[in-house]
């Protein structure tokens, strides 16, 4: 064998000169998306900041929405925070039990095919789009009762309900398994165990998950668009029997009239909706990625 | 041994298997009427969906599907460019969401250093969480402008010969419903693409890095493979979630109810952003009655869109499970 032969075999050929370039290239573009992403948030959160921030006064908070007004009248955003907060509040107390009990019954009772079964139905539950859940408590509430923070509250509810029972599950089963068999094994019975026991190890995670869901419906429009929209009054309300404002709702039709104020409190109320989305499911996802990681640990 | 002697004597009560406690009763009870309530509430939807429609069901059938036009005074209502402007904007946000999703995947998993993988992931997923209504608002005052007055134009000249990049007018287009769109669901798509690669058995790669294979061989001969299904049925549930968005489509697809046409750079309409925009206006019984309709097209297609994931994924851990020990 020459020298000439070896040669070749160290120095890599076009072959794998164009191999290599393939992939270094291939390794470019997924760099490239993921600076994307980032950068299409990061694009989003500064044109809301920026012209949102600077529209933030008092009078949002104390004057409210009056559709219609005229053009002197100072107006703010006091009734879509006070329907926003009474009626993901509704949600929250409906969701959040049946949610919970719905997960004990999947990872404590349920034998196996209605495990399966169940698990499918949340999914499908998730999978229902925003507006058709508006659509089906407009037909359930809206079209024999009329318009209601109330049926609003229902329509959110609907949407969070899947959530909160999902994230539940998941974070019961990283209950280890022993802690609960120790339980029985002393003789607890089985209601002591998953009250006393098991969930007090998951209620971090549980109130992460819930912390979440309130995150994501506080921002939905699509569900209140037909169930509680048509939101009037002088001051803040706070009566669910009433249709009430809400915050997305208010920006979807403050940002429709082409009036400047309203545009302006438009994305005064974008900027605050997002701040809270942002701040509170960042958190979340930090806290439960710590609490994961304790139970983990016990485990 | 003594021992052994006294545990058979002082056993007390004899044991006579598990007995019922009467908190035991009531918990699973709870439990299982809540189980019970999940299933009442989607067939609940789907009654009160069909009831709602049930008007312009026996008047239009599914003629409904096929016929344009939205017209209250002659009571002629029609969703053929509703359904179309909703296949053209799912699947254009699907077409440019997959890459864009497994680049963020695989950087995710393969590339990025340790320290920067926690936070990106975290800032993907965080796009998720950005409410329709502010992405809306978002893409018609800041993106629609940019795409018109640049992307468009410059797609046009040099793609104008295919139909579909005809000229643009104003930023309200099909075309940026689809960008809207693709960024919504861009964070669905990559964060279980995230997860199933990171499932991908780490001796596997190693075989194939050990062959002599580039990184990017290795991706396409292992990494894909493996994940294929998992991917199929993230795209699949991506699409799910275009189909049904409304209010941010609403915003920036310029409400035109004229005739289905192929240019990506007209405005359009979608079933979402017409029964976003229709909520306050409804007048007759029919009327109300054909958005229950589009509102049971939606429920059908996330129904079969979830069975569909949900086969797939059954059938590729069923496969996966005979090829993996």
């Amino acid at each position: 064998m020459s020298a000439a032969d070896l040669s070749v075999l160290r120095r890599p050929n076009d072959r794998l000169r164009r191999r290599r370039l393939v992939s270094r290239g291939m390794e470019l573009l997924a760099w490239l998306a993921a600076a994307v992403a980032v950068a299409i948030l990061g694009i989003v959160v500064w044109s809301v900041a920026k012209r949102g921030a600077s529209e933030l006064n008092l009078d949002l908070l104390t004057k409210p929405v009056v559709p219609f007004a005229a053009p002197d009248v100072t107006q703010g955003l006091a009734n879509a925070f006070a329907g926003t907060l009474v009626m993901v509040g509704l949600a929250t107390l409906m969701a959040l039990p049946v949610g919970i009990l719905i997960a004990i019954y999947v990872n404590e009772f349920a034998p196996r095919v209605i495990r399966r079964g169940l698990g499918l139905t949340l999914d499908i539950l998730n999978g229902v789009p925003a507006i058709v859940i508006g659509i089906f408590v407009f037909g359930l509430l809206v079209v024999s009762h009329g318009q209601s923070g109330f049926a609003g509250g229902v329509a959110l509810a609907v949407l969070m309900l899947p959530l909160v029972a999902r994230s539940t599950i998941e974070v019961l089963l990283l209950v280890p398994g022993s802690l609960r068999e120790a339980a029985l094994g002393v003789g607890a019975p089985r209601w002591r165990t998953t009250l006393g026991i098991v969930l007090p190890q998951a209620v971090g995670g549980i109130v992460t998950g819930a912390v979440l869901a309130v995150a994501r419906v506080a921002g939905e429009t699509a569900p209140l668009l037909f169930v509680s929209s048509v939101g009037v009054s002088s001051g803040a309300d706070w009566n669910p029997a009433h249709a009430l404002q809400s915050v997305p709702v208010a920006i979807f039709e403050l940002s429709d009239t082409g009036v400047p104020s309203d545009t302006a409190r438009a994305w005064a109320a974008a900027f605050v909706l997002l701040m809270f989305i942002l701040v509170t499911s960042l958190t979340a996802r930090w806290l439960a990625n710590r609490s994961r990681r304790k139970l983990q640990r016990v485990a | 041994m003594s021992t052994l002697d006294t545990t058979a004597g002082t056993a007390r009560r004899p044991f006579t298997g598990r007995r019922a406690h009467l908190g035991d009763i009531i918990l699973q009870g709870a439990a299982a009427l809540a189980a019970l309530g999940a299933v009442v509430v989607v067939v609940l939807i789907v009654y009160k969906v069909v009831q709602g429609s049930r008007l312009s069901l026996s008047t239009f059938g599914l003629s409904f599907l096929t016929t344009t036009g939205w017209d209250p005074v002659h009571q002629q209502f029609g969703a053929a460019n509703f359904l179309f402007g909703t296949a053209v904007t799912s699947f254009g946000a699907l077409l440019l969401a997959t890459p864009l999703a497994l680049g963020i995947a695989l950087f995710l998993t393969e590339l990025a250093p340790g320290w920067i993988r926690g936070p990106v992931t975290a800032l993907v997923e965080t796009l998720a969480a950005i409410p329709s209504v502010v992405m809306g608002l978002w893409g018609i005052i800041v993106l629609a402008p940019v795409l018109r007055d640049h992307v468009m134009p410059a797609l046009h000249s040099a793609l104008g010969f295919i139909p579909l990049f005809g000229p643009s007018t104003t930023g309200a287009t099909i075309f940026t419903a689809i960008v809207v769109l693709t960024i919504m669901i861009l964070p669905i798509i990559s964060s279980i693409s995230r997860e199933l690669f990171l499932g991908v058995p780490a001796e596997l790669k190693e075989a194939a890095l050990g062959l002599g294979v580039t990184r990017w061989e290795m991706v396409r001969g292992v990494i894909f493979p493996y994940a294929r299904g998992g991917v199929a049925s993230a795209m699949i549930l991506g699409l799910g979630r275009a189909l049904g968005e409304a209010v941010a489509v609403f915003y920036v697809i310029g409400a035109f109810n004229g005739p289905i046409h192929a240019n990506l750079f007209g405005p359009g309409n979608t079933i979402g952003a017409w029964l976003a925009s229709e909520y306050s206006n409804a007048g007759s019984k029919l009327e109300v009655s054909s958005l229950f309709y589009l509102g049971l097209i939606l429920l059908v297609f996330s129904l079969l869109v979830n069975l569909l994931a949900q086969v797939i994924v059954r059938r590729v851990a069923r496969r996966q499970g005979v090829v993996t020990p």
